[in-house]
């Protein structure tokens, strides 16, 4: 039960964007097109899954024996750009059209705040293994519904007369707001 | 003197260049908060600016991005530890975001596009620069965030919460007052307006020039 609470309020509730803040920049960037924002979507689960499972490893396994958890920042943030590395090789030889549209938010998601931020969380929460991999899915798991849903609106809005100081950005960050206030509807289910 | 001028208006690292939004989206809800992080995020800048510029030459090419983040991470370390000690009212409230500097798209944005090519002296001032663009950014919405809501702005002493320095404000309006904009909608509707303003002017100069 407690983990279905951890997965629901980590989906829908306190959403990784529309709730905490963390991952606005892809969350802007790359919703031109839903198809970039599904590839963006699966990058990223798959990146805070992998990294938050090393980084509780290392937390426990390395950190807290040898007591110097104030190395934390330091080695989670090294673990999360060697990974990142890892999965943009891996997609330019596998996956070259993907990687083309991705184009520059794939390095970019080193310093996507919502992978840093879930590794943290996991440690300052004091979740258990099972835990851990609740939340590194079901978090992730909420930036990519989020992310489709706001590409989904962002390609009808290129047809709408929007006026032109807010053009691109802005009219996607009041949608954003909009977004937010339909996800706050939702706090009451849990 | 440029460099340091630009970080304002015309590539405001928020507004323009959608830099850092983040932690400006998340920590507007006051005064206090805002002006905190932004005072942080300009220290951890320049200092970061100076020493990616002092070993630009011996850094080599392929790993510089983890040589970045390296340097990076132990500034916002020591940052976090001196800001846990001496102010710990800031640290409760920053909370997370504090440790967040590090993954700060500023921060790596300027190492990569600046201070990997260029001598000290102008990497100090462009992080001083764009640290202080940020600041702006995030006081200014800061500030219209806790009007809206409260009818207030008022600024304490970081060091004794209890000790007030200025408080501004109309009176006759909090019973008017606008809950919703403390909340995450008030923030990305707060954001949005201003970065149509920044736009609307520039897009102006520019019109101007031709």
């Amino acid at each position: 039960m407690k983990l279905l609470t951890i997965a629901l309020s980590a989906v829908l509730i306190n959403n990784i964007v529309l709730a905490k803040f963390l991952g606005v920049c892809p969350f802007l960037g790359v919703s031109k097109n839903t198809k970039s924002a599904l590839g963006m979507g699966v990058a990223v689960i798959f990146v805070i899954f992998s990294s938050s499972i090393l980084t509780y490893a290392v937390q426990y396994f390395v950190l807290v024996p040898l007591h110097i958890e104030y190395m934390q920042l330091i080695s989670f943030i090294l673990i999360i750009a060697a990974f990142v590395q890892f999965v943009e090789m891996f997609m330019k030889k596998h996956l070259p059209g993907l990687y083309k549209t991705l184009g520059v938010y794939l390095p970019l998601i080193t310093t996507n705040c919502a992978v840093l931020y879930v590794a943290q969380d996991n440690i300052t929460k004091g979740y258990n293994f099972l835990e851990t991999v609740v939340n590194s899915i079901a978090t992730p798991l909420g930036f990519l519904l989020v992310i489709y849903l706001f590409s989904c609106v962002r390609e009808r809005l290129d047809y709408a007369h929007t006026p032109k100081p807010f053009k691109g950005n802005p009219i996607g960050l009041v949608v954003a707001g909009l977004m937010a206030l339909a996800f706050a509807g939702l706090a009451g289910i849990i | 003197m440029k460099n340091f001028k630009n970080g304002f208006i015309k590539e405001n690292p928020v507004f323009c260049l959608y830099l850092g939004m983040c932690s400006t989206l998340a920590l507007s809800t006051n005064l206090n908060n805002a002006l905190g992080m932004g005072i942080c995020v300009t220290v951890v800048l320049v200092l970061s600016n100076a020493i990616i510029s002092l070993i630009r030459n011996i850094t080599p090419d392929e790993i510089r991005i983890p040589v970045y983040i390296v340097v990076i991470a132990t500034l916002v370390s020591v940052v976090e530890l001196l800001v846990h000690a001496f102010i710990p009212s800031l640290f409760d409230a920053l909370g997370a975001f504090l440790s967040l500097i590090v993954v700060n798209c500023i921060i790596l944005g300027r190492a990569e596009a600046f201070a990997k090519k260029n001598p000290v002296l102008p990497s100090i001032i462009d992080g001083l620069g764009m640290g202080l663009g940020y600041t702006f950014a995030i006081v200014l919405i800061s500030m219209i965030r806790e009007f809206l809501s409260t009818a207030w702005v008022s600024l304490y002493n970081p060091f004794n919460m209890s000790q007030l320095i200025i408080r501004v404000g109309i009176p006759q309006l909090s019973k008017y007052t606008i809950s919703l904009f403390s909340s995450s909608v008030g923030a990305f509707l707060t954001f949005a307006c201003i970065a149509a303003l920044f736009a609307f002017i520039n897009n102006k100069s520019k019109e101007g020039k031709k």
